[in-house]
């Protein structure tokens, strides 16, 4: 179900001169971008420029300082409260360290969602719980408590919570860092099934590169000193033809600290 | 295009599926499934497969999916439901004209994973395991309390041999927070305080005509007991508090284990500067109180008692000596030691996540004040033997 040319059908994520900070820091200026339905997005960029702070605009924790962010039709920071529940039941956020609930068991964690926003019974719950479970490689865990997982496995709960209730639209917030090489792996084919299987549109916010080339339909790239987008589209096309030494040096694993006209391993900067 | 968009869920949707249907009763059935089958109206397409299967009690069962329009997890559980129950019955079941995206989020359901029972079962403990759980917990906040208790010792008798390598950056820190922040509200408490026990005792002892009393009153009273007492709960609610909170928070943030992997003893690194700086000001804190209750007392005797500032300092001044000031001040500081290394020790002990930062801040204040009690009836019972 992957869109065949982006502009096919009405965006899902509208984005519209976002100028997002901190008080007088700025940190991103006159951000514009559309997500269209059932695209992986992956928002990109090196530390400190403004990934997260986008990512928490985008799902209305933060009121951006101009500009609006729209998720089918809906303002994020809308004021009506009907419109907002229905918006909140179709979008899904899996926060970076899974941000589970401590005092919950996991399986009370997945629950949670589909008691507030559906009237299922408890064994279909229950079912539910499991299936998720599953799906992010941790069946038979529904009775522990979060604080006797490790790391990576909270963060794969948090990911199954957010999508207990299959939102039509998922964002990840560094879904495969600090997890070890084969489970980042299986974690991006998951995005990608998932996907691919029910047409979710997903936006993503991840630095890893092997990450980036197998899950991305599209980039945006991020850029500190720009406090804006510097590079959008294929990121395998963006690899091999972006003129913009920051994009391409992202891309190609390039050190930026600053050195002469070379890089460490003596080749020439773009 | 808004909320009315395609992709969005509404229990409307539950029009939007449906099931017929074809075969002969007895024989071999096709399942025609059809539209959007989903988390909101799964309920409803089970619960027509149900009569279904049990109107036409088929020997087989072909499923056609060629008419799914979308399909998610919840809605491919009911499949595989389907398929179990399928089995179960011992009826053949297939499933046909597959779309690639359906095929694919069943592949994703591992059906033995649904199976499988929970790594850990969630079973109540009985009764005497609880009773046995409770014991031990409090033997072992018992020896905890003891062993945290020696090493603070070690730390501050440490720090009384190398004050230079006290962080006394911090002491001064803390000192502000502990007792310079706490003068406003520890003022008015201790004010109203004075003032009710004044007015309060004025209306018994006017009937004996002894209103001159109130002033010894207000002033053994606010010495001997309430001013450090007050004090001690106060700092205990408000200081004792944050310091079992500070130092969970930096338990569960792996702080305290930095600290450790590089050579500082968290002993030394965050209970000394707090409890150093209670020790300070806590009897300042204790004095104060003290001061600003016998303050409470003097406007209402001289307001309303016809009381002259003279004789109610006079009668003050006879009625308490130094002795009397100093065990009060000595009691703060012990006071001081006990809020201070119960918030330490609580924080310490945090383990998990924000429930347990909550839990042993709680702790913090309610085993801070038990003791504080307890160690003040003690020394009711000291000085007056000692007095």
């Amino acid at each position: 179900m992957r869109p065949t040319t982006p502009a096919d059908s009405p965006p899902v994520i509208v984005v519209e001169g976002l100028t997002a900070g901190y008080g007088d820091l700025i940190i991103l200026e006159n951000v514009s971008f559309e997500v269209y339905p059932g695209e992986i997005l992956v928002i990109l960029g090196g530390s400190g420029c403004g990934k997260s702070t986008l990512m928490k605009n985008l799902i209305g924790l933060y009121k951006p300082l101009a500009g609006r962010v729209l998720i089918k039709g809906v303002d994020v920071n809308s004021h009506d409260e009907t419109e907002l529940r229905q918006l909140r039941r179709n979008v899904g956020v899996a926060f970076q360290s899974g941000a589970l609930f401590g005092s919950m068991t996991i399986a009370e964690n997945i629950a949670l969602p589909l008691r507030e926003y559906t009237t299922l019974a408890q064994e279909t719950i229950d079912r539910l719980v499991r299936l998720k479970l599953s799906m992010v490689g941790l069946a038979g865990y529904d009775h522990h408590l979060p604080g006797e997982l490790s790391g990576g496995m909270q963060k794969r709960v948090g990911l199954a919570r957010a999508l207990a209730l299959d939102p039509a639209v998922v964002f990840f917030d560094e879904p495969s860092a600090g997890l070890d090489p084969v489970t980042g792996v299986e974690l991006d084919l998951l995005i990608k099934d998932i996907n691919a299987a029910m047409g979710t549109t997903m936006v993503v916010v991840t630095h890893e590169l092997l990450s980036i080339f197998t899950i991305a339909h599209r980039v945006v790239m991020l850029d500190k000193g720009e406090r804006g987008i510097i590079a959008r589209g294929d990121p395998r096309y963006l690899r091999e033809h972006s003129t913009d030494p920051r994009v391409w040096n992202f891309f190609n694993r390039q050190p930026s600290f600053s050195r002469g006209g070379e890089n460490r391993y003596g080749q020439k900067n773009l | 295009m808004a909320l009315a968009d395609n992709m969005t869920k509404t229990p409307a949707d539950a029009a939007h599926c449906s099931v017929v249907a074809e075969g002969e009763q007895g024989r071999e059935i096709t399942l025609r499934l059809a539209g959007r089958i989903s988390l909101d109206n799964r309920h409803l397409l089970a619960a027509k497969i149900k009569a279904l299967l049990r109107h036409y009690a088929p020997h087989r069962l072909t499923v056609d999916l060629g008419g799914i329009e979308f399909l998610d997890s919840a809605g491919a559980l009911l499949l595989v439901e389907l398929e179990e129950v399928a089995r179960t019955a011992s009826l053949p079941c297939d499933f046909v004209r597959l779309s690639e995206a359906s095929r694919r989020l069943l592949n994703l359901i591992d059906r033995q994973a649904l199976a499988a029972p929970p790594l850990k079962a969630l079973a109540p403990p009985g009764f005497l395991d609880q009773v046995g759980q409770i014991t031990r917990t409090i033997l072992h906040d018992f020896f905890a309390l003891i062993s945290f208790a020696g090493e603070l010792l070690r730390a501050l008798v440490q720090a009384f041999l190398h004050p230079q390598r006290v962080r006394w950056q911090y002491v001064l820190f803390y000192m502000k927070r502990v007792g310079v922040d706490a003068l406003p509200i520890l003022g008015m408490m201790s004010l109203l305080l004075g003032l009710v026990m004044a007015f309060m005792s004025s209306l018994q002892l006017k009937q004996l005509g002894a209103t001159v009393f109130v002033s010894s009153l207000v002033a053994i009273a606010m010495v001997k007991e309430l001013g450090p007492l007050l004090t001690a709960i106060l700092v205990a609610g408000r200081s004792g508090s944050a310091f079992a909170a500070e130092i969970g928070t930096m338990m569960v943030n792996e702080e305290v284990d930095a600290l450790v992997v590089m050579g500082f003893n968290p002993m030394h690194f965050l209970a000394a500067p707090k409890v150093l700086a209670a020790m300070v000001v806590v009897p300042l804190l204790s004095a104060y109180a003290i001061l600003i209750g016998i303050l409470g007392g003097i406007i209402v005797g001289v307001t309303l008692l016809d009381l002259t500032l003279f004789t109610y300092v006079n009668e003050t001044r006879k009625a308490i000596d130094l002795f009397d000031l100093i065990s009060s001040l000595f009691k703060s500081l012990v006071f001081a030691i006990i809020i201070a290394a119960v918030g330490c020790q609580r924080g310490f002990q945090v383990k998990g996540g924000a429930e347990a930062v909550g839990a042993f801040t709680t702790s913090a204040v309610v085993t801070g004040i038990f003791l504080i009690i307890v160690v003040d009836a003690l020394f009711a019972i000291a000085l007056h033997y000692i007095g």
